[in-house]
């Protein structure tokens, strides 16, 4: 009876009456769920009034800029010292076995290290034009203070269990933080930033990367419905993340790596091939960033583009890595603050810049000869590219046109990342959703059951609500972690006056290996 | 001043091999005290999961009394009940270059290791724990077959 059951469901699959439903289920879903986040990014992307800067963009590079200069430039200071204790310079012989300054800077760095440095900047590209790459390039340096801040105190507010296992994040540091300081309001800010950590986990963190994930098969495939795709993915994350499947997990610990390897020495290709058009790139990044070269909204345009992609791509001022960070082995909480800084160094400055160089140099982006101008498309949301393609798809096309085949090893390459993204973010949502509901299995299960749903619901909608969904849910953890950091950032000062201090005296010295 | 020897020990069989060689050793030097040594193969520079990591020290703190319980324990019973004196460390690492730090550090006069137990593309390409041990200590080192 089964049997039949699953012959005749097959056959309807292959029937175009059903396939034709599968694709408006798709519609659906994307409908009911444009509608039910509308209000929500609405609110997150409202333009300062009477100008169309969203404010929650200002809001990010205002934090940045504080942390920059209340540390005194600390990301370009420290930067030195950053890389020695990254190889271990300064670690403790007896620790090893502990985890890492190394190891918690990949952890973290495999949760942010994805598709916001693929398909992120190709959106950033294709709709801000190449100036939104210089922007894109400022709030990442300047990002790195927010980064600093926050992974300090992640690692000295962590919660440690008798049983040896480490809790920690914003709303850890953000409670306690409060509490020490005598303020008041920590716990409600501490609930509030985990209501949005836990829909960061489910947009960014998961549908966003199903969505992408599913754009870049069907380049190869073909067409077919998205949530076929979801339902494979939410499988897989399923089986690692409640079944206790390591081995997927471990697989994709060695490959994600070599895979980012791989992507960074093809783009290196790519711009090596075309070392001659590199001077010209720059030139169109720096002539874009401050007159926009045509795109819609001009230079705030490219502005505003960059620094979100910027801020979706490396996450500072938002909270997560501080809950990645605060796992590490030292007795100095601020060394791994300087560690974290590194972080979007290696994202948005390195990584980022890379794929926007490649889509620059590649020419997808269609410039009208006689103005100089990029042009824009039907709608004039963004610019016309040649085939029509954005997100993941225009940076594939971008690499497809230096070497044929790269397409394949970037969907290779996306879906691994979306994949790494997921299982790392589903930590950082599960933290939170364990602040609120407690520690325990069962309430552990319910979050890994929605945070699988999601992935379906992720991979069906279109790009579109799924991308403002992702960003409005991740700008509204940074909205309460930097609002707390401005209060909190005085104990990070004095933390660094003690430790810039013993550094100096040599009272902290390199252990010699 | 008494000899020191290190015995390295993976858990092996062939490490027995090792231990008896280095108590016969120690007594026919009139009574060398004996350092069983385990070290847990770790690189500070793999990658694991938020997960893992949050979960690091405790599994350390376990694979650590499993090594004590399991190797260096018994390992360590045997010295003394031969009549020598013993001491017995568990640490990660790299199995050559710690294992050489900890003789340092202990002012050990050899190393006494068995055969690597395991071979394979891996340890041909990069070498054996052994291998590198011998290739880089500070002090003589004893491989027994």
């Amino acid at each position: 009876m089964k049997k039949l059951g699953l012959s005749a469901a097959l056959m309807a699959m292959a029937s175009p009456a059903l396939a034709q439903e599968a694709q408006s289920l798709d519609a659906r879903v994307n409908e009911a769920f444009a509608t039910a986040t509308g209000p929500f990014v609405s609110f997150i992307f409202a333009p300062i009034p009477g100008t169309s800067f969203p404010w929650i963009v200002m809001w990010l590079v205002i934090g940045a800029t504080i942390f920059t200069v209340y540390f005194g430039a600390v990301q370009f200071r420290f930067f030195g010292h950053a890389i020695k204790l990254v190889k271990g310079d300064y670690s403790d012989p007896n620790d090893a076995g502990e985890v890492s300054h190394f190891q918690a800077l990949a952890t973290a760095l495999s949760g942010t290290v994805g598709l916001g440095n693929i398909a992120g900047v190709a959106v950033a590209v294709g709709i801000g034009g190449p100036g939104a790459t210089f922007w894109m390039i400022l709030a990442g340096l300047l990002g790195m203070a927010s980064k600093f801040t926050e992974c300090t105190l992640g690692v000295k507010y962590r919660n440690e269990y008798p049983d040896g296992t480490v809790s920690g994040g914003p709303m850890y540091y953000i409670s306690k933080g409060f509490n020490e300081l005598g303020l008041p309001g920590g716990k409600i800010l501490a609930v509030l930033f985990s209501i949005f950590c836990i829909l960061g986990a489910l947009g960014g963190g998961n549908m966003f990367q199903a969505n992408q994930a599913h754009a870049q098969i069907t380049q190869i495939t073909g067409d077919y419905p998205g949530w076929i795709t979801g339902i494979i993915f939410a499988a897989v994350v399923f089986a690692v993340i409640v079944g206790g499947i390591k081995s997927i997990a471990r697989v994709t610990e060695k490959v994600v790596p070599f895979m980012g390897v791989l992507y960074v020495g093809a783009a290196l290709v790519v711009l090596i091939v075309n070392f001659n058009m590199i001077g010209w790139a720059f030139g169109q990044i720096f002539a874009g960033a401050f007159t926009g070269l045509g795109v819609a909204g001009g230079m705030v345009g490219a502005l505003i583009q960059g620094f979100k992609r910027a801020a979706f791509s490396n996450e500072a001022g938002v909270g997560s890595a501080a809950i990645a960070h605060s796992a590490v082995k030292t007795k100095e909480p601020i060394t791994e603050g300087f560690v974290s800084l590194l972080e979007p160094l290696i994202d948005t400055v390195v990584i980022c810049t890379m794929t926007a160089l490649v889509i620059i140099i590649s020419q997808q982006l269609l410039v009208d000869q006689a103005t100089g101008n990029y042009m824009l498309n039907e709608a004039g949301t963004a610019i016309a590219t040649v085939d029509g393609n954005s997100g993941v798809a225009l940076t594939s096309a971008a690499f497809g046109s230096a070497i044929s085949w790269f397409p394949f090893v970037l969907a290779i390459a996306v879906i691994l990342f979306a994949f790494s993204t997921m299982i790392s973010w589903s930590y950082y949502g599960l933290k939170a959703w364990t602040y609120l509901f407690g520690e325990g299995k069962t309430t552990e299960l319910v979050f890994k059951i929605i945070f699988c749903i999601f992935i379906v619901i992720g991979a069906a909608a279109s790009l579109g609500p799924v991308i403002d969904f992702s960003d409005a849910a991740i700008f509204a953890m940074a909205v309460v972690n930097i609002f707390c950091l401005y209060f909190l950032m005085k104990l990070v000062r004095t933390e660094l006056a003690s430790y810039a201090g013993r550094l100096k005296s040599g009272e902290i010295k390199p252990f010699t290996h | 001043m008494s000899m020191k020897l290190v015995v390295g020990l993976d858990g092996h069989a062939t490490g027995e091999k090792a231990l008896s060689h280095a108590i016969a050793l120690a007594k026919m030097a009139g009574g060398a005290e004996i350092l069983v040594v385990h070290i847990i193969e770790w690189s500070p520079y793999s990658f694991h999961t938020a997960e893992e990591n949050a979960m690091r020290h405790k599994r350390r703190e376990e694979e650590i009394a499993l090594a004590q319980d399991r190797i260096v324990a018994p390992a360590v019973k045997a010295v003394e009940e031969a009549g020598l004196k013993a001491a017995g460390k568990v640490r990660h690492g790299d199995v050559a270059d710690t294992l050489d730090a900890i003789t340092k550090e202990e002012k050990g006069d050899q190393i006494i290791v068995a055969r690597a137990s395991d071979g394979g593309f891996a340890s041909r390409l990069f070498g054996s724990a052994t291998s590198n041990l011998v290739m880089g200590a500070s002090v003589p080192v004893t491989v027994v077959n």
